[in-house]
């Protein structure tokens, strides 16, 4: 459950950054290799955010899909886990989407 | 999403048959039973606001956009960085040790202390939900150790290192063991400060295990294979596990090892020098 510590985080940046006003609403982006599930941060933001500016804010979540470049032929393409094979053959990718873990923006 | 087993929502789980390759989206429910409800999708998400908006007249009536671009795990890997520096300048070799419970971490430091204690001055942190049982342990080996207990957190972040370095004062030169929550998936997101990861992974343990957990591995600068000794008792292909580790991470060093006979240490030990020279001449360097 790394998901309710990553919250506890969103809410805390949220806080520093609202300057005291109530949130209307948070955009965050998680990556889909990010090993963070959507579904278990809006789980715990409601109870992570009770008691704070942040209650009853709405939640957006932009899913950035996973994309890697080969580091053998430097082909870049879509990828659902970070682990894979280009056409190639090679073994050796870089993730250069998917890793995301960020608060975009709020709204006061 | 499910706080009891951290399980997400219905359109996360797939249920594949292997014999058939049959693959359906499983309901939740099916999985086990629920006590709470699961409705959290955007769209039927409406909440009610504790606050009425005029009485606010500092606040635009459409609201102000505050653009952040912050890393959530900003704070984490700042205080990393610091544990990172501050053990670089007092020439500390730590290394996170991460793995599932029962995979033998514990066996294994205790008998890297007796066995290099004469060379190395060695520290231990522990970090695990209850008891201070793996301390005690590390205790009884003559070693210095820390117990942190994280309550119901499943993995250490890097302000508990920090409080842990403060109580462990260890010396200059040292070599510093941080045994993390038996976890293999929450520990890989959080860097303590460490010089590596160590992920230990026992042929007791499906081959799998790599591709099941790919963010610890890939996240790791070495796997040690312990119990080797059991391989005559198990079904647990040494090569194929080797491949999966490197197909999820192809830098990843392998090490095969037993705690108990102590086959294969000598390499481990090997790894720890090197490690330690690394670590000298980039403080040295940099």
């Amino acid at each position: 459950m790394h998901e309710l510590s990553i919250t506890q985080s969103i809410v805390a940046i949220c806080e520093e950054n609202a300057g005291g006003l109530a949130v209307k609403s948070v955009t965050l982006e998680i990556g889909k290799l990010s090993a963070v599930m959507p579904d278990a941060v809006r789980f715990c933001f409601d109870v992570c955010s009770a008691g704070t500016v942040v209650e009853g804010a709405r939640l957006s979540i932009i899913e950035t899909p996973g994309r890697a470049v080969c580091e053998a032929c430097g082909a870049e393409f879509a990828i659902a886990a970070f682990f894979g094979k280009c056409e190639c053959g090679s073994r050796s990718l870089r993730i250069v989407s998917g890793e995301e873990m960020k608060v975009r923006e709020l709204e006061v | 999403m499910c706080t009891t087993c951290g399980c997400g929502e219905t359109d996360q789980i797939m249920v594949t048959d292997p014999k058939t390759g049959d693959q359906r989206m499983m309901s939740h429910d099916e999985a086990h039973a629920h006590g709470h409800d699961h409705h959290h999708g955007e769209d039927t998400h409406s909440h009610e606001h504790g606050h009425s908006h005029d009485i606010r007249p500092t606040a635009e009536t459409h609201g102000r956009t505050i653009e952040l671009e912050k890393e959530i795990l900003g704070k984490n890997q700042l205080i990393a960085e610091r544990n990172r520096g501050w053990l670089a300048g007092r020439g500390i070799l730590a290394l996170n040790l991460v793995s599932s419970p029962g995979s033998g971490k514990t066996s294994l430091l205790e008998r890297t202390i007796a066995d290099m204690r004469t060379e190395f001055e060695i520290g231990v942190i522990e970090g695990d939900q209850e008891t201070v049982h793996d301390a005690e342990r590390i205790r009884a080996t003559g070693c210095r150790a820390v117990q942190i207990n994280t309550g119901t957190g499943c993995h250490l972040e890097a302000e508990m290192l920090e409080r842990a370095l403060g109580s462990l004062d260890p010396p200059s030169g040292s070599l510093l063991f941080i045994e993390n929550v038996g976890n293999l998936v929450c520990p890989a997101l959080f860097d303590l400060g460490e010089a590596a990861k160590v992920a230990i992974l026992s042929v007791t343990e499906g081959e799998d295990k790599p591709l099941k957990y790919p963010h610890m591995f890939r996240a790791s600068r070495l796997m040690l294979l312990n119990k080797i000794d059991l391989l005559p008792y198990v079904k647990f292909d040494l090569s194929r596990s080797i491949a999966y580790a490197r197909e999820v991470n192809p830098a990843i060093e392998v090490l095969q090892v037993s705690a108990t006979t102590g086959e294969g240490m000598p390499l481990w030990y090997d790894w720890l020098r090197q490690a330690r020279r690394q670590l000298r001449h980039s403080t040295a360097a940099g």
